[in-house]
């Protein structure tokens, strides 16, 4: 296998310079991480316009953006086991064991012991998409339109299966992310859609203006709704090692979650929170022997810790290699390169290995740097749980301004920017999730045109969307992840149904 | 970025010491006005005035380059009739792209006579190349191929129906004496991802620019048939014939020049067409269009002027002809 690109990234990703982007992401993203009110996706949206605009290469841009992505997956388990708030989606499971650990004084080996969680998870997962993405990529040569539709359609099936446990409103969230990709000059046929005559939007509403839009602008309104409710923070650590024993008893939860999370991550449309939960109910299911997960057991710390930050590098993989994201943030990374002029899909690697080699080694070394920042300097990141709102709402709207005006130069953008978060907040006060929308915009986006264009080359003959191989493996993939939750949630429910019944029997 | 900023600034500094303020009516604050992202078409048509009359001292001052993405030109051209008429300090940046867009109305109510054409400082042209294993060698040979059977070749270019790429496509329709509607025309996002579709076997013709298919093409990946010029090109396609010397009347050049606002006086505009007269006589000039992959073509002033309502004009009937 050639490897050639990964060695080339690691000299790119070891220049002075990018080192020290990956090291300031690595901060701000466990920074980010840290803070209950904004995830990975929030500070790669407020960044990204500013690196843009700072004149930083693509490839610096690159690592500083995925530094913070991994930054926050290990960022957010600290306020999970100091507040019972997942300081992001992928760290609601971890507050299941690490905060009663913590309400047991053992705050300091839980922060320890999940931060060593969160590096296997990274490395692991650093080495599956380092090996896979060589692979996936000599394989997208063959991904024609109609090969890519086929991957959509599998795409918005894992979705509509895995996300939430509110598969309706997943659905139009997804369907609004559609709607609203539809926005702007047709790439077909060069028609103006929905545009009101408005120059502005002819080129469709722009990734940083919607992602700041229902992200960073709806959670400062949500940040301010909430004011003025408190939360209690464990403020004693206790002791900070780890006792060798409770490593010894998490080592195999850790490799498990690690896969776990990586094929997860790898699989588009779905991201950390599914590959956690997945992650934590195997492992209950696998060694709760004596039913103390849920109650400060150390493998329900490591398991969620170890898959959410395998998922972050997992969802590279098809990121890099096919163009289409595994996740909400590496949809808006995608939307960083676009911004650079870089079109990602299969070519990528071989004509920006750079960029590509660059980003997978300053993993690496990202997660070397996390476990530094992450095990010594946890009661810093542990202090930033107290930020007053008054100063986090204000920079918020500050750095959304700044970053839309940055990169886009129009007025416009602004007032677009405050209208979606306005939508979003209200959605989101409905319930909502925001990420269906971004990936439903992205991946729609990518549907419509390969549709397109599968038709126009078989002049409109629905035959060669199952023409290849590929299409019909992606077919069945596709019919598979939306049948089999059902046929597993009967399954579960037959046998919860049996077991009452021979608990029952036994009782009596 | 920036460090091409510094350069420019000490360029400038030498340049300003040296030359100790030349020229008459100099714009104070010259800029030029790309209407896309940086690293586009038009970042590199900006890029190549700037840097072409930096070095040959027509301006004393560094040219500053700014964005404004927004339909291919549109939002840029809207700008300077409405915000920036009189505005003699600013270029911005176009191409044959934009008349086409002109043509075809979709650069908002304003037509070809809503501002001043400057000049056109180089020219791409237009290609169609096939993946190198293609049984089709010659231009001739892909024309009979379509003639027989057009339904079995699917065409890819970057860009959408009625585009630039789409309009070459159908001057091979044309030659073969079928439809050009009825092309299956897959629209991409790009040359890069025309030679990708190439390459995997998804399409069997790419209609783009010299420009971007040269490396394939060197590197034996795929095969320009022809160029859409009217002599062969210099350099590594000196090989590659034109469409006239195989017999059809193809032609597409694509030139990349500059536009003023509609109310810029004669005596700025007259400073900018002597300016570029200047500048595209020397020799710097020539290593900085080569440099940038573009080919020779310079004309300036009147003549261009000239030049884009005959094509606006052309493109329209194009497109009447293609049945858009």
């Amino acid at each position: 296998m050639n490897l050639d690109y990964l060695w080339h990234g690691f000299a790119v990703a070891l220049t002075g310079q990018n080192l020290l982007v990956g090291l300031i992401g690595c901060f701000i993203g466990t920074l980010v991480g840290a803070l209950p009110a904004i995830g990975p996706i929030n500070g790669i949206a407020l960044l990204l316009p500013i690196a843009y605009s700072m004149g930083l290469p693509a490839e610096s841009t690159m690592i500083l953006l995925s530094a913070i992505y991994c930054g926050a997956e290990y960022g957010g388990r600290i306020s999970s086991i100091l507040l019972n708030v997942p300081g992001d989606a992928g760290a609601v499971m971890t507050a299941l064991d690490g905060y009663p650990m913590a309400r047991q004084g053992r705050a300091g080996e839980a922060l320890t012991l999940s931060g060593i969680s969160s590096f296997v998870g990274g490395i692991l997962g650093s080495i599956g998409l380092a090996l896979f993405a060589p692979v996936l990529a000599s394989l997208a040569i063959g991904f024609g339109p109609a090969e890519y539709f086929v991957l959509m359609v599998f795409a918005f099936a894992t979705l509509g299966s895995m996300v939430g446990n509110q598969p309706v409103k997943t659905l139009i969230g997804c369907t609004l992310g559609l709607m609203l990709a539809t926005v702007g000059l047709d790439a077909t046929s060069g028609a103006y859609r929905f545009t009101f005559n408005q120059p502005e939007l002819g080129d469709g509403i722009e990734f940083v203006v919607l992602v700041i839009g229902l992200f960073s602008i709806s959670e400062a309104l949500v940040i301010l709704e909430h004011q003025g409710r408190g939360f209690t923070v464990i403020r004693e650590l206790g002791r900070m090692t780890v006792r060798a024993a409770d490593v010894a008893r998490c080592t195999g939860t850790m490799l498990r979650s690690s896969v776990i999370g990586f094929v997860v991550g790898v699989l588009p449309g779905t991201g950390a929170s599914v590959s956690s939960a997945i992650a934590y109910t195997t492992e209950k299911r696998l060694s709760d022997t004596e039913d103390t997960f849920g109650k400060g057991d150390v493998r329900g710390l490591a398991a969620p810790e170890a898959a959410n930050n395998a998922t972050a590098c997992g969802a590279f993989v098809p990121m890099l290699t096919l163009g289409i994201p595994g996740s909400g943030t590496t949809a808006v990374m995608l939307g960083a390169l676009m911004l650079y002029n870089i079109q990602p899909g299969p070519m990528l690697l071989t004509e920006r290995p750079e960029i590509v080699g660059g980003l997978v080694a300053s993993l690496f070394i990202g997660n070397f740097l996390l476990l530094l920042l992450n095990l010594p300097l946890v009661n810093i990141f542990a202090r930033v749980l107290t930020v007053p709102n008054w100063l986090l709402v204000p920079g918020i709207l500050v750095l959304s301004i700044v970053g839309v005006y940055s990169s886009h130069a129009s007025v416009f953008a602004i007032f677009l920017m405050f209208g979606i978060g306005m939508a979003g907040w209200l959605l989101r006060k409905a319930g909502f999730d925001m990420a269906p929308i971004i990936l439903g915009f992205v991946l729609g986006h990518v549907m419509e045109i390969n549709l397109r264009n599968a038709l126009a080359i078989s002049g409109g003959e629905l035959s060669i969307l199952f023409s290849s191989a590929i299409c019909i493996v992606l077919w069945v993939m596709a019919a598979a992840v939306a049948v089999l939750p059902t046929i597993l949630s009967w399954r579960s429910r037959r046998l919860k149904v049996a077991r009452t019944a021979r608990m029952a029997a036994t009782d009596g | 970025m920036i460090r091409f900023l510094t350069k420019m600034v000490a360029a400038a500094a030498l340049v300003a010491v040296a030359a100790g303020g030349t020229a008459l009516a100099q714009p104070a604050k010259p800029e030029c006005l790309a209407g896309a992202k940086p690293g586009g078409g038009f970042d590199l048509t900006c890029r190549l005035a700037a840097n072409a009359l930096l070095a040959t001292k027509q301006i004393s001052q560094p040219m500053a380059v700014t964005y404004m993405e927004g339909g291919v030109g549109a939002v840029a051209y809207n700008h300077v009739i409405a915000k920036r008429a009189k505005d003699g300090n600013l270029i911005t940046a176009a191409s044959s792209g934009s008349a086409l867009l002109i043509a075809q109305g979709k650069f908002g109510q304003y037509d070809e006579n809503a501002v001043r054409w400057l000049g056109a400082l180089g020219a791409d042209y237009g290609v169609l190349v096939v993946n190198a294993d293609s049984p089709y060698k010659t231009l001739k040979d892909l024309v009979e191929a379509y003639k027989a059977d057009p339904s079995s070749f699917a065409i890819a270019g970057g860009g959408a129906v009625g585009s630039q790429d789409w309009m070459k496509a159908s001057l091979l329709a044309k030659a073969a004496g079928q439809e050009p509607k009825k092309m299956h025309y897959a629209a991409l996002e790009g040359g890069g991802a025309v030679l990708t579709a190439l390459e995997g076997g998804h399409v069997q013709v790419g209609s783009g620019d010299a420009a971007e298919m040269v490396k394939h093409h060197v590197a034996g990946k795929v095969r320009i048939l022809a160029v859409m010029a009217p002599q062969r090109l210099t350099g590594a396609l000196a090989d590659v014939p034109t469409a006239h010397e195989q017999g059809f009347d193809i032609d597409w050049p694509i030139w990349r020049g500059y536009y003023v606002g509609k109310d810029v006086s004669d005596a700025d505009f007259d400073w900018w067409v002597k300016a570029f007269e200047a500048a595209s006589k020397t020799p710097e000039f020539a290593k900085e269009r080569e440099e940038r992959g573009l080919f020779e073509f310079t004309m300036i002033g009147k003549p261009f002027d000239e030049r884009v309502k005959a094509d606006v004009a052309r493109f329209k009937q194009l497109a009447k002809d293609a049945g858009m």
